[in-house]
């Protein structure tokens, strides 16, 4: 018996040591990516990292604005043209269509979600770059196609299994009752969806977008691929741009010969993941209110 | 009631007609990818590693970045399993106390959301520090960290829908915590545990920015944990940038392998989760 | 005293009072039903009386659960003789993930019996098995029939048990709780997801098993504690109102018991 008494303290104790390890980890992380990016914190004021243009390593000048913007700018047009279409697609599938044929249509979206984000990067070269060249050839915009308007596309196309996946789960967490009790005073389908379906689940399916959002906003590699790469801030949609984390794929590898370069790209890495954290964080909220029972 | 009933006709046509261009962009993706991709395989490109000016259009294959990928992902997914069981069956009530456990979770969510390539970069400047260049273990390592909270939070996951009264049927026949997590918990929740290890194993197979710089790229398939060692996804990004027309065809066949393999572990998670369920209960 | 004592025990989810400041002696060698409407604090109390309160979040228990002198509440208590020493059958049964042999032999497999000590427990001759394996399938046969359902599994025995109507699975959490010997058996309303014919079964059972065991049983079912109970203890939102042998529902004396009793509440 004591054996027995011993085993369970041991592995107990262990457990909760892994737990708080998680946890210590996490907080290095951050920790370390502050203190990596503190020389160029303290060399010049933050609003110039923050809100200037002027991206010079080899004079130390870090302005992250252009690529601030070109982050902000590329996952916001993929969630602008992607929520609607995912959030219906999302309805349709949950409210909609037969039960036997949901079940294979979530394990469809279920599998793309799990595609690589490089085979995404893939198509868009193939296919969304040319047709989004022409597209600018037709408004009288020359350029390679190369655009925030393909980025967008590729982005957008990325993440919509991954809201999909995660809003039908919630709409079809919504209980039974609550719709049959509709139904019966004689509303519409529609009605039934949009007043009590989505209303019931409106937390989760904002979280579903916030998930699809923070995804996209670290994504590098698709994004990578299709933008141009261009630090300037764009003014039209067939504009190259260049976010944060295609930055620092394209240029971590040799930033050893520039004083400070490294600790610039470090404070992007922190830029990123503190505010794909934040989204996260407000996901996660949202979601734990949405489910009082989870514990 | 006119008016009510164009309404239902309308939102109706639009929901289909959003779930037809989902469905059919994905459909057209997996088209385009497999047909391009089929066009550029042969034995060759499957089973050899790169000869002399592979680069300019020479002979040889992507058989260094296939291996090269399973090394990574399968070294990274054991890891990460080791680490991920105990971490997700820790976050059960029994062992952690709620504040605790939420904690966890939040910091687990914050993790798993952080990209990769911030993952890639941190992973690349402790190596720096340390002395250690790119290679399999680096990036086996960097994967790990990368697949961890996925594989954690998925697992947590099933394990929180074990029944509290299948618990206390363990206990109340005297088991400790540890004999009911590994006879009962364990159990019930296997057919999910597999799938949560076989999700992180596609995401990892797949990253290509957490091994861009701990990794690195080689043309040789690696026989040491200290080689830098080539992936899939990297392939595909490198050969495709390439203007000579062989090596973005190979880049095409490496983009086909890499999806076959993705499609493949997803299937085989839905299988292997059927064939274990046999004890479980629902 | 009698085994199991109730000392001013008082339970908390959060705020709410699920039991306020109970006392009682619990009759051994007897069926105690505790019954009363629902949500009414039953579950409750049964499961305080072996400690499966641990398992809820924001649980507080205060006062004192007596077995055999020793409170079980005390943190330094031995859950683990404490849980052996009582048994627990819920209200839907929940086969442990495998097979049935292996059900009932999960508690005394935990425990690490020896040939020995099986073969004691069963009550059969020392020579009766070989080995600690075969002794185990002669504890499997024995504890299947005591619990009714050696008959329709014996041929099945390595079925996983989830495979079991709900009926069966409910008389084998029974077989699965004896097979650790206990000396009490708490039942969470065990008969009340069974059809009549499952629960008629389960209800003989406990009375041919009341020779051996103190039976605590939980019950909302007015009918079933006139069948079975030696005792009762009635409970009504949180507090306990009456208690005594069972012939007291009678001519109960409290107007809440007589509501209940009368059918005005339920």
């Amino acid at each position: 018996m004591l054996s027995r008494r011993k085993t369970d303290r041991w592995t107990g104790g262990t457990m909760r040591g892994a737990l708080l390890l998680v946890n210590l980890v996490a907080f290095t992380i951050a920790l370390l990516l502050l203190w990596k990016s503190w020389p160029v914190l303290s060399g010049q004021p933050i609003k110039d990292v923050l809100f200037s243009t002027n991206w010079h390593p080899t004079q130390g000048q870090f302005g992250y604005l252009a690529f601030i913007v070109g982050t902000v700018a590329v996952t916001v047009l993929a969630m602008a043209l992607a929520v609607p279409v995912c959030l219906l697609s999302a309805l349709c599938i949950s409210e909609y269509i037969p039960t036997r044929l949901r079940w294979p249509v979530r394990l469809g979206i279920d599998v793309m979600a799990g595609v690589p984000s490089v085979l995404y990067g893939l198509l868009g070269i193939i296919v969304v770059v040319p047709w989004v060249h022409r597209l600018g050839a037709y408004f009288g915009r020359d350029g390679s196609g190369y655009s925030l308007l393909a980025g967008g596309i590729v982005l957008g196309l990325m993440v919509s299994p991954v809201i999909i996946s995660v809003a039908v789960e919630v709409l079809q967490g919504v209980p039974r009752d609550a719709r049959e009790a509709a139904l019966s005073l004689g509303t519409t389908k529609w009605e039934v969806s949009l007043h009590v379906v989505a209303r019931h689940a409106w937390r989760g399916l904002m979280s579903a977008v916030v998930l699809g959002f923070a995804r996209a906003f670290g994504e590098t590699m698709a994004v990578l691929m299709v933008v141009g790469n261009d630090a300037h801030i764009p003014t039209s949609l067939f504009d190259r741009v260049y976010p944060i984390p295609a930055l620092i794929a394209n240029n971590y590898g040799e930033v050893m010969s520039i004083p400070l370069y490294d600790s610039a790209l470090l404070l992007g890495a922190l830029l990123l993941m503190i505010l794909v954290g934040a989204f996260n964080l407000a996901a996660h909220v949202m979601l734990a209110r949405s489910e009082p029972g989870r514990a | 009631m006119l008016y009510r009933r164009i309404q239902e006709w309308f939102f109706r046509a639009l929901m289909g007609l959003s779930l037809v261009i989902v469905l059919g962009s994905l459909v057209a993706m997996l088209g385009v990818l497999a047909w391009r991709g089929i066009g550029a395989i042969s034995l060759e490109v499957l089973f050899q590693t790169p000869k002399g000016g592979y680069y300019l259009g020479g002979g040889g294959g992507i058989a260094n970045a296939i291996v090269g990928s399973l090394y990574l992902a399968l070294g990274g997914t054991v890891l990460a399993t080791v680490l991920s069981l105990p971490l997700a069956l820790a976050l059960q009530r029994e062992y952690a106390s709620p504040r605790l456990a939420r904690l966890t979770r939040l910091t687990l969510d914050v993790l798993a959301g952080t990209p990769s390539i911030v993952y890639g970069v941190l992973a690349f400047v402790i190596m720096v520090r340390i002395g250690m260049g790119a290679s399999l273990i680096g990036g086996i390592l960097t994967l790990t960290v990368l697949m961890l909270p996925i594989m954690t939070c998925a697992m947590a996951e099933v394990i929180a829908l074990v029944p509290r009264e299948m618990k206390e049927t363990a206990y109340g026949l005297g088991a400790t915590r540890w004999e009911s997590t590994l006879a009962v918990v364990v159990r019930q929740s296997l057919p999910g545990l597999i799938t949560a290890v076989l999700l992180a194993f596609g995401r990892g197979i797949g990253d290509a920015a957490s091994v861009l710089f701990t990794a690195g790229f080689s043309d040789r398939i690696p026989t040491s944990l200290a080689d830098p060692t080539a992936s899939l996804p990297l392939a595909v990004f490198f050969q495709i940038g390439s203007p000579v027309k062989e090596v973005q065809e190979r880049g095409y066949a490496s983009a086909l392998v890499l999806l076959v393999l993705v499609l493949l572990v997803s299937v085989v998670s839905r299988l292997i989760g059927r064939r274990f369920s046999r004890h479980v209960i629902r | 005293m009698s085994r199991i004592a109730i000392r001013n025990l008082t339970v908390r989810y959060g705020k709410h009072d699920a039991l306020r400041n109970m006392n009682l002696d619990i009759p051994d060698g007897k069926i105690t039903v505790i019954l009363g409407p629902s949500g009414c604090g039953k579950s409750t109390l049964l499961r305080s009386l072996n400690r499966l309160t641990d398992l809820y979040d924001e649980v507080s228990v205060e006062g004192q659960v007596l077995i055999d002198g020793e409170n079980i509440h005390d943190p330094r208590a031995d859950l683990l003789a404490l849980r052996k020493k009582v048994g627990f059958l819920p209200q839907r049964p929940f086969p442990l993930p495998m097979s049935i042999a292996d059900n009932v032999r999960f508690g005394p497999r935990i425990h690490r019996m020896t040939r020995e000590d099986i073969l004691r427990q069963i009550g059969a001759p020392a020579d009766a098995a070989a080995s600690r394996h075969a002794a185990m399938d002669l504890l499997v046969e024995h504890y299947l029939k005591q619990a009714g359902l050696w008959e329709e599994v014996r041929d099945r025995l390595h079925a996983p048990g989830a495979n079991l109507s709900i009926g069966q699975q409910q008389r084998l959490a029974l077989a699965r709780a004896l097979a650790v010997e206990p000396e009490v058996i708490l039942a969470d309303e065990p008969t009340s997801a069974l059809d009549p014919i499952s629960a008629q079964l389960i209800e003989k059972r406990f009375q041919a098993l009341k020779e051996k065991y103190t039976i605590i049983l939980v019950t909302h079912v007015l009918r079933q504690a006139r069948r079975l109970a030696d005792y009762v203890i009635f409970l009504y939102m949180g507090e306990m109102v009456e208690h005594g042998p069972a012939s007291f529902l009678n001519s109960p004396r409290d107007p809440r018991t007589r509501a209940y009793v009368g059918g005005e509440i339920s």
